[in-house]
Order: structure tokens, then C-alpha cells, then sequence
């Protein structure tokens, strides 16, 4: 499991570098260095940060992902303990969410 | 006759009507301005007021003494904005208004609506903001008769109007509850979904010291989920409850419904522009200025007026065909007003994070960069009257790029992700 993660870069905090390396099973190999078992709700977040990357080249905010699928805020924080948005964003291989200023 | 239409007169609507007046050949061009309230609220002023440091009517004027003779103004809601049409309808009359640049420098409005309880039975009771006039107004009330308790301060979600407006109230807070013999009588809880108490990791170590020193607790990484007005009671979504006697929010900050209405935004209605040129990204002939556009930098008075002559520049060369030369590089200065007479004052870009030095002002400065000081404090009182003479077209020696000179610069104070 951990060779899919030794041929991409991350950075100290454990974001990919080059979010363009990410693979599904790169999904699945950082979920489990995280302790964290994968499941279709966790999916439906991270193809959408996928998504939202490629059209907006920067990670999404939690109302981004709210607004924009049928997963609600209460649902995100629980697929997603600790910080979703700074957590999806590390399972989708984007950088670390900026978010604010 | 072609038009030049901007929306909202608040900071960057009022710069931007002088700028374009001067600019703008008069009789090729009518400078129309549109906006919903006919007062001028010099909003950064709205923090003093809760602790009767301001009165209030001190921080309103008309909004028609400060705008140019030659612009025509039209007093009313906007209804859609279709940048595919060119074109925009206001609610009075349903006026419509044919545009060939338009500037949306319309502002971002609070909308405690967006969480869950915030406006049950605790609004205006025990639940203020000071992020309106109205609320900082009756927050002064509400302050007057706390007699200790839990005061908690809660950010909603980022980004908020004046980034560093939340601290300032938690700092007066603690002065002003230790003047009138409150404070050991008061747990200070200030809440935030940021890890740290501010933005900027390198402004982080010097406000950490200042919230230890003032026993402020600091509850982290908070994204708050509901309120309970009948327990007195907010909780996360990740179930930190945390009981308020008197809470201040800071709730979620939107654009104008409009802009949803028009689907012109993104999904906080803000306006999606390039960070460096301020252009939209999907109509040319369309700009946002001040706290309406989508950038990462701080929304506040000074960061609109540092947009707004690069916005400037950039549309004229736009009219002529030219391409886009000037570049918004996140400038932002804001003063921390931290009690006791005392003021922080930190100057930042996008690349720079804060840091230590000075910074100079003609005939005022310099002044100290991430340090307490009693002139920080004045500077901010004196910053009043410079805010009124820029509403009035006067020029401030406040120049829109961020300088190094005075300041101590370290190689890891270059900022990579932390905006």
C-alpha cells in the first residue's frame, strides 16, 4: 500500500505537491495513513473537490461543498472529523485550503 | 454618450466616482452612481461605539456631500445585474440602466440568517453585532447593563469584513470590563474556525501573548453549527457547546442578494475577479472593487482604496484597447486596537506577512509595525479624518502598493500558503 505513496511528493504537513499526481488509489493509500476508512459519502466530497479544483484551481470551502452537493454541513464535519475542508482537500491530493485571509 | 455605472457608494463606490470623474472625458462619458441608503457609515468606526468611545452619529454623513456634481445619482435597491446584456434593473421604477463598464463595489451585508437558531429568541436580547450600525448602537446598551458572566465572542465563517475587527472588540472588552470593576467577574471566550486568533501566522505569536496577558480564552478551530437561545448555549458542528451570557457575533458575511438573483456571483455572492487586475473573470467590462470582488485579501477601507487606482488604471486602459498593466499586489494596513489606550498597527500583502519595523506616514509616522503603542492609537483616531477628506476626492499619502522600507524582513516571513 504505502509504494503508491512513495512515488508522489508531499509537502510537511502531508498535502501533495502536485495535485495533477493524485489517483484514486492515492485517495485510498493518504485515507488510510489518516486512520480512515473510505466510504461513498466520503466520495461524493472528494470527486467534488476534484471538481471544484480543475475549474477554480483552489481547494473548496465547506459552504462550497454544501452548496454544491447533498451533503450537509453537519454530515461533513462527521465524514470529515477535525477540519473537513483542510481533510478533504488532503484526500483529493489539493493543497492545503487558503480560505482565509 | 456612453456609460460608466457603479453600484454602491460606500468606500470603493466613492473612490472610484471621484477617480473616473477626473478621468473620463465629460462629454464622452456620464458617471452614474447607484445605491440603497442615502448615509455615508464610516463602518471602521463601528467598533467604538459598543464601548461608548464614539457617539454614534459621529461616524454618519451624506452620502451626496462626498460624491462629484457631475455624477448622477440614482437613490435604490438594485433588482438584477446582467453583464450579458449589459445592463441593469433597480427595484425604483424598474429602471433600467444600459452600461458600457460597470463597477460592482456594492459590499457584503451580515447575514445571521445563515445560522441555525441565530435569530430565535436571543437577537438583539443577548445576541448583538456590531458589524451594523444598528447593532453596534444597541450592543453600547447592552454592554452598559452586563454585570459579568460568560461574554463570547464567535467568528462565524471566513471571510469576514476588517479581519482583525473581532480581535479589537475582545481587547476593548477586557479594558473596558476592568474599568468598570466587571473583569474578574467575566470569562472572556473569544471563538474562531481559524487555528490560530488571526490569519497571519506571523502576527499569531505577538496576538497569542497579548490574549494570555489579558486572559482571553481562545476556543479554536470552531465552526459553529446552531444556537440555543433558550439554554443560552452555542454549539459546533464537531459538539462544543459553550455557554454565553452576552454573545457578540460576528455572523457569516454575504454580497447583495442581487447578485445571487442575477447568478452573477460565487456562493457567498461575491464577484469572481482576476486577484491581480480586479477585471471579472467571465465579462471584461465588468469590475468589483472593496468587499464585493472574491480575492484573499482583507476587506477593509484601506484595501479598497488601494484597489481602487488599480482598478482605475486598468479600465481606462481597457477603454483604450490597451492591455492590462497594473497589478493589485493584496495590499492591506489595519490597526489593532488592543485597550488601554494602545494600538497594533500591520501592513501586508499577498506575498508579505506582517512583521516588525515602522511605517511611514507624512507629518504623523512613523509608527511601530506589530507593537503596542499609544500612537498606533492615536493614528487610528486621526485615520477618521483622513477617511472623510478621501470621500471628499482629497488625495492621502497612502500609496496603494506595499512598501519593504522600514521593515524587518526575513526570508520565512515570505509567505507560501498561508493567505
Amino acid at each position: 500500500m504505502s509504494s503508491v505513496l512513495e512515488k508522489v511528493k508531499f509537502d510537511p504537513e502531508g498535502f501533495l505537491v502536485d495535485p495533477m499526481t493524485w489517483t484514486r488509489e492515492i485517495g485510498e493509500a493518504i485515507a488510510k495513513r489518516e486512520g480512515m476508512q473510505l466510504n461513498a459519502r466520503h466520495w461524493v466530497v472528494i470527486n467534488f473537490a476534484r471538481e471544484y479544483f480543475t475549474q477554480n484551481g483552489e481547494s473548496p470551502t465547506p459552504r462550497n461543498i454544501t452548496k454544491n452537493t447533498d451533503v450537509t454541513t453537519k454530515e461533513l464535519y462527521e465524514l470529515f472529523p477535525g477540519g473537513p475542508a483542510k481533510l478533504a482537500a488532503k484526500l483529493a491530493g489539493l493543497h492545503k485550503p487558503t480560505g482565509c485571509i | 454618450m456612453k456609460t460608466f455605472l457603479i453600484l454602491g457608494a460606500g468606500t470603493a463606490g466613492t473612490l472610484m466616482a471621484h477617480t473616473m470623474t477626473k478621468k473620463l472625458d465629460p462629454h464622452d462619458w456620464q458617471v452614474i452612481v447607484v445605491d440603497r441608503d442615502e448615509k455615508h457609515y464610516y463602518q471602521a468606526g463601528y467598533i467604538f461605539i459598543p464601548f461608548g468611545m464614539y457617539k454614534p452619529e459621529s461616524v454618519i454623513k451624506d452620502k451626496k456631500s462626498f460624491l462629484p456634481k457631475k455624477v448622477k445619482v440614482i437613490w435604490s435597491d438594485i433588482h438584477m445585474i446582467e453583464p450579458d446584456k449589459n445592463q441593469v434593473t433597480l427595484v425604483r421604477d424598474k429602471q433600467v440602466i444600459h452600461y458600457d463598464e460597470l463597477v460592482v463595489a456594492t459590499g457584503v451585508d451580515i447575514r445571521p440568517d445563515q445560522t441555525e437558531g441565530m435569530l430565535g429568541g436571543g437577537w438583539q436580547k443577548n445576541i448583538f453585532d456590531f458589524y451594523t450600525f444598528d447593532g453596534s448602537v444597541k450592543l453600547a446598551q447592552a454592554l452598559k447593563d452586563f454585570k459579568g458572566g460568560n461574554l463570547v465572542i464567535n467568528v462565524t465563517e471566513m471571510p469576514v469584513k476588517c479581519p482583525v475587527a473581532p480581535l479589537e472588540f475582545v481587547f476593548l472588552a477586557d479594558w473596558y470590563l476592568r474599568k468598570r470593576g466587571l473583569r474578574a467577574k467575566t470569562e472572556l471566550i473569544y471563538s474562531t474556525p481559524l487555528p490560530d486568533a488571526f490569519t497571519k501566522p506571523s502576527a499569531n505569536a505577538k496576538l497569542s501573548d497579548m490574549f494570555r496577558k489579558r486572559d482571553i480564552h481562545l476556543e479554536a478551530e470552531y465552526a459553529i453549527g446552531s444556537v440555543d437561545a433558550a439554554r443560552n448555549m452555542i454549539s459546533s458542528y464537531d459538539g462544543r457547546e459553550i455557554a454565553y451570557d452576552l454573545l457578540v457575533t460576528v455572523p457569516t458575511n454575504m454580497g447583495i442578494e442581487a447578485i445571487e438573483r442575477s447568478g452573477i456571483g460565487d456562493d457567498l455572492n461575491y464577484i469572481q475577479v482576476d486577484k491581480g487586475t480586479l477585471q471579472s473573470r467571465r465579462w471584461p467590462n465588468v469590475w468589483a472593487v472593496g468587499d464585493t470582488n472574491n480575492i484573499l485579501a482583507s476587506k477593509a477601507g484601506s484595501v479598497a482604496h488601494f484597489q481602487h487606482e488599480v482598478v482605475a488604471k486598468n479600465i481606462l486602459d481597457h477603454i483604450a484597447g490597451k492591455s492590462l498593466e497594473e497589478q493589485f499586489d493584496g495590499h492591506s494596513l489595519c490597526f489593532i486596537e488592543s485597550g488601554y489606550g494602545k494600538a497594533v498597527l500591520i501592513d501586508f500583502n499577498y506575498d508579505q506577512e506582517p512583521v516588525e519595523g515602522t511605517y511611514p506616514l507624512p507629518g504623523l509616522g512613523p509608527f511601530r509595525l506589530l507593537n503596542e503603542t499609544y500612537l498606533n492609537h492615536w493614528g487610528k483616531l486621526v485615520f477618521k479624518e483622513m477617511y472623510w477628506a478621501m470621500m471628499y476626492g482629497i488625495k492621502v499619502p497612502l500609496p496603494s502598493k506595499m512598501s519593504t522600507a522600514g521593515k524587518k524582513i526575513s526570508s520565512h516571513n515570505r509567505q507560501g500558503e498561508a493567505a
